[in-house]
C-alpha cells in the first residue's frame, strides 16, 4: 500500500484485493459484543470536511473509533476557514497538532492531492470525495459489496463481472473512482447517461457506454444508479426531471428485465422517485443499506492499512 | 491422517523435504495430539463445555485435529473456531500493516465456557498475550487453557502452556518450523540453524 489514498486509480491489483479481504475479516466485527479493536490506539485521524457530507464522515468517524483512533471533525462551515484560512494554513494547523491520517472532503478537484504531495503534512491523506474528480473508498465499498454477492464464490473475483453505472456520470466521482476500481478488478463497466451527463474525455475512461438503458440492463450483473447532482448544475442536461426518469430512472418495469442474480446499489442519498423508485430501491435486490454497513468495513481496512503499521520499520 | 502406510522414518514422501533436522514427523506429531487431546480432557473432567480456539494460520488446523480425536473418544463434537491476534499484537508498529487472518468465534460464544487455546509454536509468549487480550473483547471464558504443539523455551512474558506436544531446547538463533498436512502438504516439526532463510514460525 502507498501512504495515502488519493485515487482508485493508484491501486494496484494486489492492493485493492487486500483492502477487500481485510475489509471481510473486519465486517465480522459488527456482529460482536466490543466492536473495538486497539490497531491504532493512540493514532490521531482528523476529519477535513469543506463540504458537507454526513454519511461519509459518519462513516469515516466510525471506522476509525472502532480501531480506537483519537477522531477530530473539522468542518469547514463555522471555522476558520469561514473566515479566509487557505487549505494551507489549515494543514499547518492540523500538522501542528499531531495528525496521523486527515480524510479530506474538498469541493475542488485534485486538494487531497495537493495536500499530500505540497510538504504541508507529514500524515496520510484519505481522499474521502474531490469535486467531481473522485471517491476512493466509496468505490472500494461498491466493490466490497458486488464481491461479497457476485465475486467471492468464484475464482477471479469480480473478473469478467458486467456493471452498469446509470445517471448523471458528468457530475459524479463515484462513477470516475468505480471505472477505474473495477477495471483494475477485472470487471467490465458500461456507463449508460443521456449525451449532456457523460463527460468531456469519457472515451479514454477504461468504459464502454452507451444512451439505451433498456439494451443494457439485461445482460448486466449489477446497476449502480446514481443521483441526479441539481445542486451542481446550472444549465439544461435535460428537459424536465420526469422525461429523465422516464428514459433513464429504475423502475420495477425495467427491474424485471434483470438476470435472477443481478444486485441493485446507490451510494445514496438517493432521491426515490426521480432516480430509482422506491418499490425498486425497498426490493430484494436492493443492496444499498448494506453498502453503508460494508462502509465502515472498508474504511476501517483503509486505515488499518494506511496507518496500522510501519513502512520503513520493515 | 490418511497416510499411515508412510514409512515412520521420513514424512512428506510427496512434497520436498522441509529443510533442517526433522525432531518430529507425521507419526510423533499424531501422537502428541492425541495425547494432548487426551491430557485436555482428563484435566477438564470431559469436553462438555470446551471451546478450542486454533491461531492462525497453524494452530487452526492443529485445533480441529484436536477436536476430532476428542470427538472419537467422547462421542460427540467439540467447538472448534480460530482467534486472529494481529490487530493485537505489540509489534504491530514495527512492521508494514500486515494482512488479517480468520477470526471465527463459533455461534454460542465462549461466555463461561472453557477456551482452549492452539498454536504450533510457543516462544517468545508474546503471540498467547495477544490472544489473551483479543479473547476479552469477545468474551468471559470461564477459564482459558493454552496447548501447543512446541514449546521451544526463551520465553518473553510471564506465560507457560497447560498441555505441550514436545519440549524442544533451542538457541535463539535457531529456527523451529511446523508444516502441517492442510496448509503446507505435510506434517512436520523441524529445526534448523536458522542460515536457510526459511520464514518458519520461529516469531510464534
Amino acid at each position: 500500500m502507498k501512504r495515502h489514498l488519493l485515487s482508485a486509480g493508484d491501486l494496484t491489483r494486489d492492493d485493492a484485493e487486500l483492502i477487500l479481504s481485510t475489509a471481510a475479516e473486519l465486517r465480522d466485527l459488527a456482529d460482536r459484543p466490543i466492536k473495538k479493536l486497539p490497531a491504532l490506539r493512540g493514532r490521531t485521524v482528523v476529519n477535513l470536511f469543506f463540504e458537507d457530507s454526513t454519511r461519509t464522515r459518519i462513516s469515516f468517524e466510525a471506522a476509525a473509533k472502532r480501531l480506537s483512533a483519537d477522531v477530530i471533525n473539522f468542518a469547514a462551515k463555522g471555522s476558520s476557514v469561514s473566515k479566509g484560512e487557505s487549505l494551507k494554513d489549515t494543514a499547518l494547523t492540523l500538522e501542528a497538532m499531531g495528525a496521523d491520517a486527515v480524510v479530506v472532503r474538498h469541493g475542488a478537484s485534485g486538494a487531497p492531492h495537493r495536500l499530500a504531495h505540497s510538504g504541508w503534512v507529514r500524515s496520510s491523506v484519505v481522499n474521502a470525495g474531490d469535486g467531481t474528480h473522485e471517491h476512493p473508498t466509496q468505490a472500494l465499498l461498491d466493490a466490497f459489496t458486488m464481491w461479497r454477492h457476485l465475486g467471492q464464490s468464484r475464482p477471479g473475483g469480480l473478473e469478467g463481472r458486467r456493471v452498469a453505472i446509470v445517471g448523471d456520470v458528468l457530475h459524479s466521482r463515484v462513477a470516475r473512482s468505480n471505472a477505474l476500481l473495477l477495471q483494475t478488478l477485472g470487471a467490465e463497466v458500461t456507463l449508460v447517461a443521456p449525451p449532456t451527463l457523460l463527460p468531456v474525455g469519457v472515451e479514454t475512461w477504461p468504459v464502454e457506454t452507451s444512451y439505451d438503458i433498456d439494451r443494457v440492463l439485461p445482460g448486466v450483473d449489477a446497476v449502480m444508479m446514481l443521483r441526479v447532482q441539481r445542486e451542481r448544475m446550472n444549465g439544461g442536461f435535460f428537459p424536465t426531471p420526469r422525461e429523465y426518469s422516464r428514459r433513464y430512472g429504475l423502475d420495477a418495469r425495467r427491474m424485471a428485465a434483470l438476470q435472477d442474480h443481478t444486485i441493485v446499489m446507490h451510494p445514496g442519498p438517493m432521491v426515490r422517485g426521480m432516480e430509482i423508485t422506491a418499490d425498486v430501491a425497498d426490493s430484494e435486490r436492493s443492496v444499498i443499506v448494506e453498502q453503508v454497513t460494508n462502509g465502515v468495513a472498508v474504511r476501517m481496512a483503509v486505515l488499518y492499512l494506511l496507518l496500522g503499521g510501519n513502512e520503513s520499520g520493515a | 491422517m490418511c497416510a499411515q502406510e508412510r514409512p515412520p522414518t521420513q514424512a512428506g514422501a510427496h512434497s520436498e523435504p522441509p529443510p533442517g533436522r526433522t525432531v518430529l514427523d507425521e507419526r510423533d506429531i499424531a501422537r502428541a495430539l492425541t495425547r494432548i487431546s487426551h491430557e485436555i480432557l482428563e484435566r477438564n473432567k470431559g469436553g462438555r463445555d470446551l471451546v478450542l480456539l486454533g491461531i492462525p494460520s497453524r494452530g487452526v488446523p492443529l485445533a480441529h485435529r484436536i477436536a476430532e480425536r476428542i470427538a472419537a473418544v467422547e462421542g460427540y463434537a467439540v467447538p472448534v473456531g480460530s482467534l486472529d491476534v494481529t490487530m493485537y499484537r505489540d509489534d504491530l508498529r514495527l512492521k508494514p500493516a500486515r494482512a488479517l487472518m480468520r477470526t471465527d468465534i463459533p455461534s454460542d460464544g465462549i461466555d463461561d465456557r472453557v477456551v482452549v487455546l492452539v498454536d504450533d509454536v510457543l516462544f517468545s509468549g508474546r503471540t498467547i498475550r495477544a490472544a489473551l487480550d483479543a479473547l476479552n473483547d469477545v468474551g468471559r471464558p470461564s477459564a482459558v487453557r493454552l496447548a501447543v504443539l512446541v514449546d521451544r523455551g526463551h520465553r518473553e512474558l510471564p506465560i507457560r502452556a497447560d498441555f505441550v506436544g514436545k519440549n524442544l531446547p533451542t538457541s535463539l538463533v535457531e529456527r523451529v518450523q511446523v508444516r502441517v498436512a492442510d496448509t503446507d502438504g505435510v506434517d512436520a516439526v523441524t529445526i534448523s540453524d536458522g542460515s536457510d532463510g526459511s520464514d518458519g514460525e520461529a516469531q510464534a
